[in-house]
């Protein structure tokens, strides 16, 4: 029972935003349009199934919705920071600084997931990543001190990151 | 009656905040000098500020009576694509040396935009007679 809806729907979360975003698309909700969403998401891994080797494993779908909340309120309060900055410091006294963030996360999603967070709240934008894929290059925009932003990002966004894809 | 009328404050709020914001990432493009520092004001200001600016678009479109939900995948597709494009212009500008250059990092050899790609693979089409 179990093979058999692994080989119907080998990436179920795929499947579920295709759905999803199928019926956003339609800017209103109708039982066909959801069917047909469904059906989408069904077709479309199935397709595209050579291009996507691995799932990832032991996602916790609970633990990513209350780590979006966070993210996005941070974005909000980070955001107001930045204009301050950009408003009041000048180019003189601003003080930016590259940081490298030493990765305990290995899974390639969670990585991703991370670089993203970093890029979007503001002050910091992720750069590039080490040739194995062991530290995350980060730039800061305005800091005196730069340990404690690493120090930051390790303690609430990675740390988090690592229970959800654990 | 009043419902209307406060959502029309709503719409104003949002669209006040949201170009306030967008503003203030077109003054951070401009009065920054270098090209990673430049990168931080549109990426993250221009977030809030658009977020803000559909927010209004969404209420209104309540307020009218028809409901309209493509606002949020907007927004959810600018999330995601928004850091890929920064992280994109994050490495040209290490790659052609634009910025100050990275530290090393502790582990690994080097950052992989500026590792040299080895000769011998044997991937690349050789001149042939």
């Amino acid at each position: 029972m179990t093979r058999a809806f692994r080989r119907l729907l080998p990436h179920p979360f795929l499947t579920l935003i295709l759905a999803v975003v199928w019926t956003l698309l339609q800017n209103e909700i109708s039982a066909g349009m959801v069917v047909f969403g469904i059906i989408l998401g069904i077709i479309i891994p199935l397709m595209t199934l050579i291009w996507w080797p691995d799932t990832p494993k032991g996602f916790r779908l609970g633990k990513m919705v209350s780590y979006s909340f966070m993210v996005i309120w941070d974005i909000l309060v980070a955001n107001v920071e930045v204009a301050w900055i950009v408003l009041t410091v000048p180019n003189s006294k601003l003080k930016p600084a590259w940081i490298v963030v030493p990765l305990e996360l290995r899974q390639p999603e969670a990585i991703t997931v991370l670089a993203g967070t970093i890029t979007l709240t503001p002050g910091t934008v992720s750069a590039d990543l080490s040739d194995e894929g062991h530290s995350l290059l980060v730039h800061v925009l305005h800091t005196s001190d730069a340990d404690a932003v690493r120090d930051e990002i390790k303690t609430r966004y990675e740390r988090r990151l690592l229970e959800i894809f654990s | 009656m009043t419902a209307q009328i406060l959502a029309i404050y709503a719409v104003a709020l949002s669209l006040l905040i949201g170009s306030g914001f967008v503003l203030v990432g077109v003054i951070g493009l401009l009065k920054f000098d270098d090209p990673m520092t430049r990168l931080h004001a549109p990426t993250k200001v221009g977030t809030v500020g658009i977020g803000m600016l559909l927010l209004a678009s969404m209420i209104n479109s309540f307020r009218m009576g028809d409901t309209s939900i493509h606002e949020i995948l907007i927004m959810a597709f600018l999330f995601v694509t928004a850091p890929i494009s920064a992280h994109f212009i994050a490495k040209v500008g290490i790659h052609h040396r634009a910025c100050e250059t990275p530290p090393s990092p502790p582990r690994d050899e080097t950052w992989s935009t500026l590792k040299s790609p080895e000769p011998d693979q044997g991937t690349e089409p050789t001149a042939q007679g």
